[in-house]
């Protein structure tokens, strides 16, 4: 069953048009990545799904509900959270205080953000230790841990994740996908933006290839390792 | 990109450290040289610097979600003065004037909620229609925001001095080592004190508080996480107002006279407080607004009322020199 379908999404910064109709579906319980190089309108197609940005043209279908004119800060409790590019991590709070905001759409309902929490320092041990350090004190693959813990702290159906291995060392980018593995093992789906298009290929069921605002390729995974055009624009191959 | 480490003589603590052993050292050679005058004007300064305090944390919230100088927040500071006026008028009018010491509270309350509501009003009105406007735009409209609230007050209640009445407070007095204290003074310290205690523990420990702080680090990122952005401001316009509007009760009973330019006075001095401090940074207002009280109280004892804000000022440039981002403001260390 699709819980996310977009269809033909048009999305400008004033005369500049970055997504110039993209569709994609994201079924229930996969992972699905979104690859491209710099500038091919990735972080606007997750902004433009969290009512960051509102698409001209198009539609954007949750669960079989149209979030087009959903302001953003209720996407968050109609089960969809992002941890955006670059992390945004909120810097002068402490760990803990980054995952209450994540949680901020739980309201008060202490039982609930408690066990998330829980289940998120199990996933990152690493922020447990660290939960009452100040977040811009962090290092750059905690701060990554910490914003994708702070999304998952929602408890959302659909994980958003705008390069999470962006300049983080080969080793930690491994861990931080294996992370991302259990995340959807545990039920969550994932729509992963990422410009290291092996480490994500190799992780998702599903892929889409967006250049300069259009998709120009979709597949599995498996297909989309095997393009010619794939291997040689992306994953670096002659 | 590598970490930003600030080594220790940029840290907040070591400033922090510095600024309390300097007052330490003052206080020490200030009660040696003459004791009841330097124990005096600390009363008074702290008394002053509390009513700072109050104001400068409405610009410095303000500040902090929108990056935006509140010009007008002076003029509701004065509003809250005038307001607190006419109800006492109103029931010195209905014969209480005996009584006046327990409709206080009430007062405070109802003058509280009423610049508050002006001061969301104030947010629709004048600012946000120009959200998206660049940075002039919103200080100009704070400008006018500013002259109309002044020429109002000053239509409606004329522009000469009025005078709060002044059995309000019971006037008792204490000698301590030669300074007099006054239970005005004791009151106003504590209401000061109790609101901004309140305002930290909000900001600090409860959900809403933390949700103010992250929208004022970022906007969308916030939402990503279903914090209403527009509501967060509005709260701010609630709360910087309302401590505002208490701000300026005290200061018409702890002067006894009010007029309509008392906005641009303290909304100045306040304004410089919250930079003191770290604008953006609450508990920065909290001591900025105390340091420029007794700052002033100082130069008020020690050389001549006429000099204190040539020398209050002039501290604060030095401070800006050495610290440009105030005592408490922090540069946040971000990382790529
Ligand atoms: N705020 C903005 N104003 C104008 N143009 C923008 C803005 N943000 C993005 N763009 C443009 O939109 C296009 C898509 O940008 P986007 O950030 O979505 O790319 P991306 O695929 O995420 O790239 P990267 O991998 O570098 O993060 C780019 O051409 C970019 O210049
Ligand atoms: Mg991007």
């Amino acid at each position: 069953m699709a819980l996310l379908e977009i269809e033909n999404l048009h999305t400008y910064y004033g005369h500049v048009h970055a997504l110039k109709g993209i569709s994609l579906t994201v079924n229930e319980g996969e992972i699905v990545t979104l690859i491209g190089a710099n500038g091919a309108g990735k972080t606007t197609t997750l902004r433009t799904i969290s009512g960051l940005l509102r698409p001209r043209e198009g539609r954007i279908v949750f669960q079989g509900e149209e979030l087009n004119n959903v302001p953003a800060h209720e996407i968050v409790y109609r089960g969809i959270s992002q941890a955006p590019e670059g992390r945004a991590v909120f810097t002068t709070l402490t760990t803990n205080e980054n995952l209450s905001m994540g949680a901020y759409s739980l309201g008060g309902d202490k039982e609930a953000i408690e066990e998330n929490r829980r289940r998120v320092f199990k996933l990152f041990p690493r922020l447990e230790e660290r939960k009452n350090q100040i977040a811009g004190t962090l290092s750059g693959g905690e701060q990554q841990m910490l914003a994708i813990g702070r999304a998952l702290m929602a408890r959302p159906k659909l994980l958003m994740l705008d390069e999470p291995s962006l300049g983080l060392a080969p080793m930690l980018v491994k861990a931080i996908f294996q992370t991302i593995r259990e995340i959807n093992e545990q039920g969550v789906t994932i729509l992963l933006v990422e410009q290291n298009a092996r480490a994500a290929l190799k992780l998702a069921d599903k892929g889409y290839v967006l250049e300069t605002g259009n998709i120009v390729l979709e597949g599995t995974a498996e297909e989309l390792m095997g393009d010619e055009r794939v291997r040689k624009a992306y994953l670096g191959e002659r | 990109m590598e970490a930003t480490f600030r080594p220790w003589y940029q840290q907040g603590w070591f400033y922090a450290f510095i600024s309390l052993f300097l007052a330490a050292v003052l206080v020490l050679t200030g009660y040696r040289l003459s004791g009841p005058v330097f124990l005096q004007q600390l009363v008074n300064g702290l008394t002053i610097g509390s009513f700072y305090a109050l104001i400068a944390l409405g610009y410095t919230m303000v500040y902090g979600v929108l990056k935006l100088i509140n010009f007008a927040h002076g003029d509701l500071f004065m509003s809250g003065a005038y307001l607190g006026f006419t109800f006492l008028g109103m029931l010195i009018g209905a014969g209480l004037s005996g009584q006046l010491l327990w409709y206080l509270l009430p007062i405070f309350l109802i003058v509280m909620v009423i610049v508050a509501i002006a001061g969301v009003v104030l947010e629709r009105t004048a600012y946000r229609p120009l959200r998206r406007a660049g940075r002039l735009a919103p200080v100009v409209s704070a400008l006018g925001a500013s002259i109309f609230l002044e020429n109002a007050v000053m239509l409606i209640y004329g522009a000469k001095y009025r005078s709060y009445p002044k059995e309000v407070i019971p006037d008792v007095r204490w000698a301590i080592g030669g300074a007099r204290l006054t239970l005005m003074q004791v009151a106003m310290l504590v209401t000061a004190f109790l609101l901004m205690a309140a305002l930290y523990i909000f900001i600090h420990y409860t959900r809403v508080g933390t949700a103010i702080r992250a929208v004022a680090l970022d906007h969308d990122t916030s939402r990503l996480m279903g914090i209403n952005v527009n509501g967060i401001i509005t709260l701010v316009f609630v709360i910087g107002p309302a401590l505002g509007a208490a701000g300026g009760i005290m200061v018409g009973l702890y002067y006894g006279r009010i007029y309509f330019t008392l906005g641009w006075v303290y909304g100045l001095k306040a304004f410089t407080a919250a930079i003191l401090g770290g604008i953006g940074n609450i508990p920065g207002a909290m001591v900025g607004g105390l340091l420029l009280g007794i700052i002033e109280a100082f130069a008020t004892g020690f050389v001549s009322d006429a000099w204190k804000n040539a020398i209050a000022f002039f501290i604060l440039i030095l401070i800006l020199i050495f610290r440009p981002t105030g005592l408490l403001g922090e540069r946040v260390a971000e990382k790529l």
